[in-house]
């Protein structure tokens, strides 16, 4: 028998010990190089291990994110956390529990077909042994790597798999003292950073004794390059010395950027490089053109902005920097420190802790450089720097701007027989270690530093970047898709969640309504005419009956629906959603029903969770939000100016998990972004009668289009 | 030194003035339940109870707390007596990273003690001033109405 493909999480972390533990008390101690950012993977992860090793959820002990004692996984990022980490511990547990009932075997001299394992204690035909996984432990082979040979419980039999477990990290956070910002170790310092509001500038000489008299306290100065940060012993005093700081610093030189009338539209006149990626076609007819449709659709920058600022605390003890972070990757993360700072990677450790909401590639990692600086003048002491609002909204990584545009030739009937897409967007992939960089903020403000090169975007094998969902998944004829990859956008870009498939779901879905429009055709039919994917099918037929679709009432009015489809990198979950609005001047979101097949769900009110969330975030993205920026730096530093979606304007949610527990588990934390953002696009076209094309759907831009 | 109520029993804080209260919370009395988001007044992560009313911390100094009752989500109640939203709450699954609980529960606490039967709408307007980035909203509303139902159903 050949020995399955094992997911890299277990091929780069082969052994079980290094992923599960059986400690004193009948606790289970299971390890993870993925984190919690809030998405309750945690408790997905200990349902897997508890499922297959058959041990109650309550017994474990979970061990995320740490270089020192936790599985390497690269990011908590893509949606991949199920399939890579909890596909590698539901091996790595399988396989241990087999091992576990040989050895019993051999003591009670019986086939282990005869043995079970109950809350991790081993029955024999039902009947209780003496023996369980702590006594057995020191007899079991915890070191050889797992083959993945193992056979896994079947879905009739889980008991913990599809259950709705309470989350394990929502008591801490509701009753308080489990944040990042919460630790309060010994000997701690607080420090407050400055950062360049704009690239290259210089920062003029700053008084350190006039910035203690103002703020009223011992602080102190610390300098390097164009990085600088102010430190004392409590939060108020390091507080009053940044506002004391920022008012002193003088910048100057680097690039200032001017005023542009539109981020997106800006991206077209910068340096790109340009490629061209042909998909075959899915359906070849000989029918004629007879008509040409296209379509531009934008995405202005957009901001993490999470309630909670970027916080990291460093020790360094003279030899050895150890760094609390809530990071996606404390390995890249390791690294990237090890090179910001110039020592060996062995003489840095990086934990994750809790922080506040994470939706890609934050001021975690900068925030973690600034600790390690300031820690590295002041050995011995642990080191605090928590960002400002302002900075949280200003000096971060930014989702890219992008512009799409689509072009359609039809036939006769309104189906396409061509098609093209470009879209333009900055890199979607600049997190520490991508292109060799640490990409960490105050490096490139030290002393000596050379600026960083333009970023490549995320490789096509990890699903995309700007091309993320680019490629529809309809039956068409071969799609032409060409990607201008913009060597410097005016921000710093990223990951941010879905990467380029907010926008390009936006276009796709939005366009796909418009050539429905063309061929006089009801949207929901247009696009199942063109699918012959049956799980695609399925999600659409399934959010129809949810929402009532064929029995909607007819647009206009102010009122309007929209339904779109994607299925989130073209190998996550599928997702189909209505959208009802209403629209009094400007978008007023009412409802929206979402259909998701993500195959084997582990915690179906974990996965409606993060579905929701995702329509709600991505509802704020497509009505509210844009960044915008000037000379004095980005100018939606405060949430008044970037103001996202309130609890009065949240749409009701209903979501329907219609996969099968039979198919494999599929990511969904991104997956209800693009499709989202499109449906309320098409419910606006509904509404109106006319198209916006350009997001945020702002009454502005409403007012604009009315008017023609 | 300045005197005031905290969750039920006279404290006194060897600060200044101006020092806001947040920082007092979270510094000298080690308080941390009680989040900084923005120190502008503009999301509701720092929200207490000052007699009674939800009112931001991160700008309130201290000099106006004098003699006045504050209440925090620790005077709200534990793990192992949970205040009826706190039970709502964690029975909704109601939250993703959870950054905005604390604010999100001052304000409901404040409303329901006005108002015991709110409607959504009610709830969404007194959470007007309380951001969450991670949409929970809605499951929050839920909980928020749940708890109100058990309060009334235990009076």
């Amino acid at each position: 028998m050949n020995a399955p493909m094992l997911p890299q999480s277990l091929r780069d972390n082969p052994r079980p010990g290094q992923w599960i533990a059986f400690e004193p008390d009948r606790r289970v101690r299971l390890a993870t190089g993925k984190v919690e950012l809030g998405q309750g993977v945690l408790t997905a992860l200990i349902q897997i291990a508890a499922e297959e090793l058959g041990v109650d959820p309550s017994r474990f002990r979970i061990v995320s994110g740490d270089t020192d004692a936790a599985p390497e996984e690269g990011f908590t990022a893509g949606s991949q956390s199920i399939e890579a980490s909890g596909g590698s511990i539901r091996l790595v547990a399988a396989e241990l529990r087999a091992r576990f009932l040989s050895a019993a075997a051999l003591r009670l001299n019986c086939a282990p077909a005869a043995l079970d394992v109950v809350d991790g204690a081993i029955v024999q035909d039902g009947t209780a042994t003496a023996l369980d996984y702590w006594t057995l432990a020191p007899a079991v082979d915890f070191d050889t790597p797992a083959t993945g040979t193992a056979p896994l419980r079947a879905p009739d039999s889980f008991r913990y798999i599809g259950k709705a477990l309470a989350r394990v990290d929502l008591p801490g956070k509701l009753f308080g003292g489990w944040f990042i910002h919460d630790l309060r170790p010994e000997r701690l310092l607080h420090a407050r950073s400055l950062h360049r509001p704009w690239p290259g500038a210089a920062l003029a000489p700053l008084d350190e004794a006039a910035i203690a008299r103002a703020a009223g306290g011992d602080v102190t100065l610390f300098r390097s390059g164009d990085f600088a940060a102010v430190v004392a012993a409590t939060e108020a005093l390091t507080e009053r010395a940044l506002e004391a700081a920022e008012a002193r610093a003088r910048w100057s030189g680097g690039t200032p950027r001017a005023i542009v009338p539109s981020e997106p539209l800006a991206l077209l006149d910068a340096e790109a490089t340009k490629r061209t990626l042909d998909v075959p076609a899915a359906r070849v007819d000989a029918a004629t053109a007879v008509a040409r449709v296209t379509a531009r659709y934008l995405r202005p920058y957009l901001a993490h902005a999470s309630i909670g600022p970027s916080v990291a605390l460093a020790l360094w003890d003279g030899a050895h920097l150890t760094v609390e972070t809530h990071s996606q990757g404390v390995g890249m993360l390791r690294v990237a420190l090890a090179q910001a700072l110039e020592v060996p990677l062995t003489a840095v450790s990086v934990r994750h802790r809790p922080g506040a909401g994470c939706y890609g590639h934050n001021g975690a990692d900068d925030v973690a450089l600034d600790a390690a600086l300031v820690a590295r003048a002041h050995s011995g002491h642990w080191v605090r720097v928590q960002w400002t609002r302002a900075q949280e909204l200003s000096v971060v990584p930014f989702g890219s701007a992008m512009v799409v545009d689509l072009a359609a030739e039809l036939d006769a009937a309104g189906r396409p027989v061509g098609w093209a897409m470009g879209v333009t967007s900055g890199t979607h992939g600049q997190r520490p270690g991508h292109n060799g960089r640490t990409n960490l903020l105050a490096a490139e403000a030290l002393p000596g530093a050379t600026p960083t090169p333009p970023a490549p975007d995320v490789p096509d094998a990890a699903g995309f970047g700007g091309l993320r969902n680019a490629i529809a998944l309809y039956d068409l004829p071969e799609q032409r898709i060409t990607h201008h990859l913009v060597a410097r956008p005016r921000l710093r870009t990223s990951s941010m969640r879905g990467l380029g498939a907010h926008g390009n779901v936006f276009a796709l879905e939005s366009f796909i309504d418009e050539l429905a429009l063309h061929a006089g055709a009801d949207p929901l039919a247009y696009r199942l005419g063109l699918l012959s994917d049956a799980r695609a099918r399925r999600v659409l037929e399934a959010v129809a009956g949810m929402s009532g679709w064929e029995a909607r009432p007819a647009g206009g009015e102010g009122t309007g629906w929209g339904i779109a489809f994607s299925r989130y990198k073209n190998r996550a979950a599928y997702v189909a959603l209505v959208a009802e609005i209403a629209v009094d001047q400007a978008i007023v979101l009412r409802r929206v029903w979402c259909a998701v097949d993500a195959g084997l769900i582990i915690n179906p009110d974990g996965a409606a969770n993060q579905i929701e969330g995702g329509v709600i975030q991505a509802a704020s993205w497509t009505v509210k939000e844009q960044v915008r920026v000037g000379p004095e730096g980005v100018e939606t530093n405060g949430w008044e100016r970037y103001p996202i979606l309130t609890f009065a304007e949240v749409p009701e949610v209903t979501v329907r998990l219609v996969g099968e527990a039979t198919d494999p588990p599929l990511g969904l934390g991104e997956v209800a972004l693009g499709p989202t953002a499109a449906a309320i696009g098409n419910a606006l076209a509904d509404a109106l009668g006319v198209r916006v094309r350009e997001m945020p759907l702002t009454r502005e831009r409403i007012a604009a289009v009315l008017v023609g | 030194m300045i005197a005031f109520t905290l969750n039920r029993r006279p404290v006194t804080v060897d600060a200044t003035e101006e020092t806001t209260l947040l920082q007092a919370l979270r510094g000298p009395l080690g308080l941390l339940a009680t989040r900084f988001g923005c120190g502008g007044e503009a999301c509701g992560a720092c929200m207490v109870l000052l007699d009674g009313t939800a009112t931001r911390s991160c700008t309130l100094a201290l000099s106006r707390v004098v003699g006045r009752a504050v209440v925090t989500v620790e005077g709200l109640g534990t793990a192992v007596a949970p205040h009826p939203l706190q039970t709502a709450l964690l029975a909704e699954q109601a939250g993703q990273c959870g950054y905005c609980l604390s604010g999100i529960q001052i304000a409901a606490a404040a409303l329901l003690g006005r108002n015991p039967d709110p409607s959504r709408a009610e709830i969404a307007d007194a959470l007007a001033g309380n951001l969450c980035r991670c949409g929970a909203q809605n499951r929050m509303l839920r909980a928020i109405a749940a708890a109100g139902a058990a309060m009334r159903s235990a009076a």
